[in-house]
């Protein structure tokens, strides 16, 4: 592996910042009461895996591609995961006038 | 993927995509068609050029059948094309063309080219999701599936309920997936950077990787728990179903269900083949318990209900649990045949299944718009305002629960087959019980199907005599449907025939899966 600054930088440490930023992520999701901040967190946890990629890439099979082929179409699906997202949240606004995932509760048994 | 350049032998390739491309050009068609004639097209045009169009990809693709059982790796094995991966196919171009021309008449949904051809496209990437032995192919085809449910779940703009439905549904399902693309990634390091199933099996069954090996299986099992909508990660059902345009909650409970045993069954059986290793053989354990879970929570809360999109879900939950009953027998038994049969009884329990499903769902279209709601009382006096509806939706409730002479029986009979043969087979206790806890949910299940079937007949509603318009593109689906459940059941010996070849073609090993492993 050419010189570099993450020289020195074990694997692991990648992983844990991944791991600390997908419950990041994760906590955001399930504890906000946001819907736009909810998508945020969904978007902490792509970026976590994105993290994870590339360092197996970098560590574990620098001579292929695969890994940055597959961070790119993650990127894709990340950009199409929010704008329906934004969308949907939209909609939701238009007919209640809120973001607030725990006023939905139009449907109930 | 590494060896996607190599592996590219000219154009060759695509021959193996077929009905996939074919299906693109046709949801581009119906969208540009809209575009192009600045609205001009009737919307009903639209969806009858959609289903119809669906219809002639059927028939193609049935031309394309297989004729062996050899397994073609294609696109640098990303894609796998054989005879299960066909069944497939027909299945969701089936759903997606009964779905098309089941919203046709669903006035609510204000369905353009763009709805058509989102379900269009969700039927493409759902046959992909069963072809795929790849990881990136695995997370992009069930995205693009997932991407166009979310945005048809909450197609009704000016619809509280529509909106809520596709919003609760987007954060279920992107939590879902993300947490199982968080597992794919570990997989992908753990395996030493490789993406396709069979080099990740190889590298997963090493004794050292045990514990990480089984700790990113399970993360990947929330995103296909999700898609099968097994307990405990059902939740989105009930609301997605009520508040969703009713054709699309009949492709999402039918179509997108299968697309997810497909997953899981390819994933299941080339990432973690039983008896590789210690951590394929905790996944294997572990979807006993789902099995009975999932089977005992759909049935119960389904009891509860009084809306019939609610007892719907909690219906196809429970059916979720039939399947993986089978899903549990296939990994468990080592014998080659009874493997087989297992896998054959869940292709053709699905199959079944979405017949049932889509014509109960578009009778549950018709009455919510005719009578202003889906709840069980708007169900009352069904029979007399339109016989044939009743007796369609009846046909379909009967299929459901199980009931001779409809096919729903015969594919209950050949999972509980399945289960009790996994169970003489192991003498796992386990089997035994989720035999009896599935034959015990069937007699709870009559209370619920069987109750719209008496609001329909016994119960009586003011203005009941007045008979009920139907349109010709929902008689066709109920019709279709209805004689669907019959004409399988006749059918069900050279069907099952067909699934059992589709099953072996599932187990036999590709050239380039012996070329990966040298």
């Amino acid at each position: 592996m050419e010189q570099g600054i993450l020289n020195g930088i074990p694997l692991h440490f990648f992983l844990i910042v991944a791991a600390g930023l997908f419950c990041i992520g994760l906590y955001g999701v399930l504890g906000r009461k946001n819907a736009i901040a909810m998508l945020m967190g969904v978007e902490l946890m792509l970026n976590a895996v994105n993290i994870n990629l590339i360092a197996f890439w970098r560590y574990v099979r620098p001579e292929t591609p695969a890994a940055l082929a597959f961070v790119a179409f993650v990127f894709v699906v990340a950009a199409a995961e929010a704008a329906v997202g934004l969308a949907l949240i939209i909609s939701v606004y238009r007919n209640t006038k809120s973001v607030d995932p725990e006023k939905l509760d139009q449907m109930k048994f | 993927m590494g060896g996607f350049i190599e592996n590219l032998n000219g154009f060759a390739d695509f021959a193996h995509i077929v009905p996939e491309i074919l299906i693109v050009l046709w949801g581009s068609a119906v969208l540009v068609a809209d575009l192009a004639s600045k609205g001009s097209i009737k919307r009903s045009a639209l969806g009858w050029m959609a289903g119809l169009g669906m219809i002639g990809i059927l028939v193609v693709t049935w031309l394309l059948r297989p004729t062996d059982f050899a397994a073609h790796q294609v696109f640098g094995g990303m894609i796998r094309d054989d005879m299960w991966t066909w069944a497939f196919r027909v299945l969701f171009t089936v759903g997606a063309a009964l779905t098309c021309i089941a919203s046709v008449d669903f006035r609510p949904a204000k369905a353009g080219g763009e709805y058509y051809a989102l379900v269009i496209l969700a039927a493409m990437a759902m046959s992909l999701m069963a072809a795929s032995t790849d990881i990136v192919m695995l997370y992009l085809a069930t995205e693009t599936a997932s991407i166009a449910l979310y945005l048809l779940a909450g197609f009704m703009r000016g619809s509280k309920l529509s909106a809520e439905a596709g919003l609760k549904y987007f954060v279920f399902g992107a939590v879902a997936s993300t947490v199982m693309l968080y597992g794919l990634s570990l997989m992908f390091g753990l395996s030493g950077g490789s993406t396709g199933y069979e080099a990740i099996a190889q590298k997963l069954s090493s004794p050292e990787l045990r514990t990480p090996a089984l700790f990113s299986a399970l993360l990947v099992l929330v995103g296909f728990a999700f898609k099968t909508s097994a307990v405990p990660f059902h939740f989105w059902a009930p609301d997605v179903y009520q508040g969703a345009p009713t054709p699309v909650a009949g492709f999402i409970s039918t179509a997108s269900k299968a697309a997810g045993f497909a997953i899981l069954l390819r994933f299941l059986y080339y990432v973690l083949p039983p008896n590789a290793s210690v951590a394929a053989l905790a996944w294997v354990s572990l979807l006993r318990p789902f099995a009975v879970l999932t089977l005992l929570v759909g049935s119960l809360s389904a009891l509860m209900q009084k809306n019939v999109k609610r007892m719907l879900a909690y219906s196809s939950v429970a059916q979720a649990g039939y399947v993986l009953m089978g899903v549990a027998a296939f990994a468990a038994s080592s014998v080659p045949e009874q493997r087989e049969q297992a896998l054959a009884a869940v292709l053709f329990y699905l199959a079944t299944y979405m017949v049932t499903n889509i014509g109960a769902f578009t009778v549950v279209g018709i009455v919510s718009q005719k009578a202003g709601g889906d709840d069980f009382k708007d169900f009352a006096g069904l029979a007399r305002r339109s016989p044939y509806t009743a007796l369609a939706m009846t046909a379909a409730m009967l299929s459901l629960l199980g009931a001779p002479p409809m096919v729903g029986f015969v594919g209950k009979l050949f999972l509980f087959r399945s289960a009790i043969g996994a169970y003489q087979q192991t003498t796992d206790v386990f089997f035994l019980a989720m035999v009896i806890v599935g034959v015990l949910m069937v007699l709870v299940s009559v209370f619920y199907y069987l109750g719209v079937v008496k609001a329909m007949f016994v119960d009586r509603a003011e203005g009941d005599a007045k008979p009920m318009y139907l349109s010709s593109a929902v008689r066709l689906v109920a019709v279709v449907t209805g004689l669907g459940m019959l004409v399988t059941t006749l059918l069900s010996g050279p069907l099952f025939e067909i699934a059992t070849s589709a099953a072996r073609a599932f187990l036999t090993s590709g050239q380039f899966v012996s070329q990966l492993l040298k």
